[in-house]
């Protein structure tokens, strides 16, 4: 171990990483093809079906189109994320 | 057999024309006959970094246009054996060409028995873009190793196969040796990983490319010049010849080095 780094400041990732990164992100969407007029129509419908069978907080609901290491090969995919906080169960049958 | 390779990257300004006139000399060079079609319409740029900009007389409007035969309007450069230059019009726009005229200009050139034609596709993805893709075997795409111009790179890609050039090449242009052991620019797998498209090549950021630029003769024809040697690189693999990669590893500076620099001072 470099005995200096010991004093050194821990530094942040480095700049060519974080463009990666960033890029990959912006890449999912942008293969997606999905607007984000389309995204919030996709929320508002999620909510609506939902909403059926129980009751959600629409606040802090949140959807996001992300990616995700996909099972057969070792690519990629993209993933639609939904975390949706329940606030209480309604019964089905009501 | 002939072929047409178009140089395409989205993004504006990341080296299409400077790449299209190294490796269409760089072709000739090594004896092939070469036309260099610069579709680039409205923004002409090809004819000066070629250093042909005194000898136009018609354009490839005026090829399309009828306004006299395609041999009239190809510019013999009489430095290099066998590489002709096709101009852009400069005081029309993208409209006053088709696709489907640009694919029958694309097979009078074939006819004319030239081993490459080598087109140089403007920015953008609009009218300019789908015309000079229209006639193309083959895609090569040049991007820089940063985000705007990757992210364009790959909607490019994608354009690209919706229209039947499948499997574009990729040249990585402008790399910067020391950004990239620093760990503040993306490296060559980075590029590629996220593109997952095959490289041609890769070239480094050189200033030779300027000062070549400024006289109008391409770097490929430099021997001292390091792109020129990556371009002379690219263009045997065009010819289907297996080059590796350069590897542009820089000794890391010494102590003694750096000490060194600090007298010099």
């Amino acid at each position: 171990m470099d005995f200096l780094s010991f004093f050194r400041k821990k530094s942040a990732a480095p700049s060519g990483s974080v463009a990666k990164d960033r890029l990959k992100l912006v890449l999912v969407h942008d293969r997606v093809n999905c607007s984000s007029q389309v995204l919030e129509m996709l929320k508002t419908d999620i909510i609506k079906v939902i909403s059926n069978y129980m009751e959600i907080d629409q606040e802090g609901l949140d959807i996001q189109i992300t990616q995700t290491q996909s099972d057969d090969n070792n690519g990629t995919v993209p993933v639609l994320y939904a975390n949706i906080p329940i606030k209480s169960m309604r019964k089905v049958n009501q | 057999m002939s072929e047409v390779i178009v140089i395409t990257s989205g993004k504006g300004g990341v080296g299409k024309t400077t790449t299209s006139a190294n490796l269409g000399c760089g072709l000739a060079i090594l004896g092939k006959k070469v036309a260099l079609v610069d579709a680039d319409i409205g923004l002409r740029n090809l004819d000066v970094v070629m250093g042909l900009e005194n000898r136009i007389v018609y354009d490839l409007v005026d090829v399309v246009e009828g306004n006299c035969r395609l041999k009239q309007a190809l510019i013999k450069d009489k430095r290099f054996d066998g590489l002709f230059l096709l101009p852009a019009a400069q005081t029309r726009d993208k409209d006053a060409v088709s696709p489907e005229q640009m694919q029958k200009l694309c097979e009078s050139l074939k006819e004319e028995g030239f081993d490459f034609i080598i087109i140089d596709c403007p920015a953008g993805i609009e009218q300019g873009f789908k015309n000079a893709i229209a006639g193309a075997d083959r895609a090569v795409v040049v991007t820089t190793p940063e985000v705007s111009a990757v992210r364009d790179a790959d909607r490019i890609i994608g354009l690209l196969e919706a229209n039947g050039l499948n499997n574009p090449t990729l040249i990585l242009n402008r790399l910067r040796i020391d950004l990239v052991q620093r760990g503040d620019m993306m490296n060559i797998e980075d590029v590629t990983e996220i593109l997952a498209v095959d490289i041609l090549g890769v070239v480094p950021d050189d200033e030779s490319i300027v000062i070549a630029t400024n006289k109008g003769e391409p770097a490929v024809n430099t021997t001292e010049s390091k792109a020129g040697q990556a371009y002379r690189n690219i263009v045997q693999r065009l010819m289907g010849q297996d080059v590796p990669i350069m590897t542009f590893e820089q000794q890391p500076e010494g102590f003694m080095d750096k000490l060194k620099k600090l007298f010099r001072k």
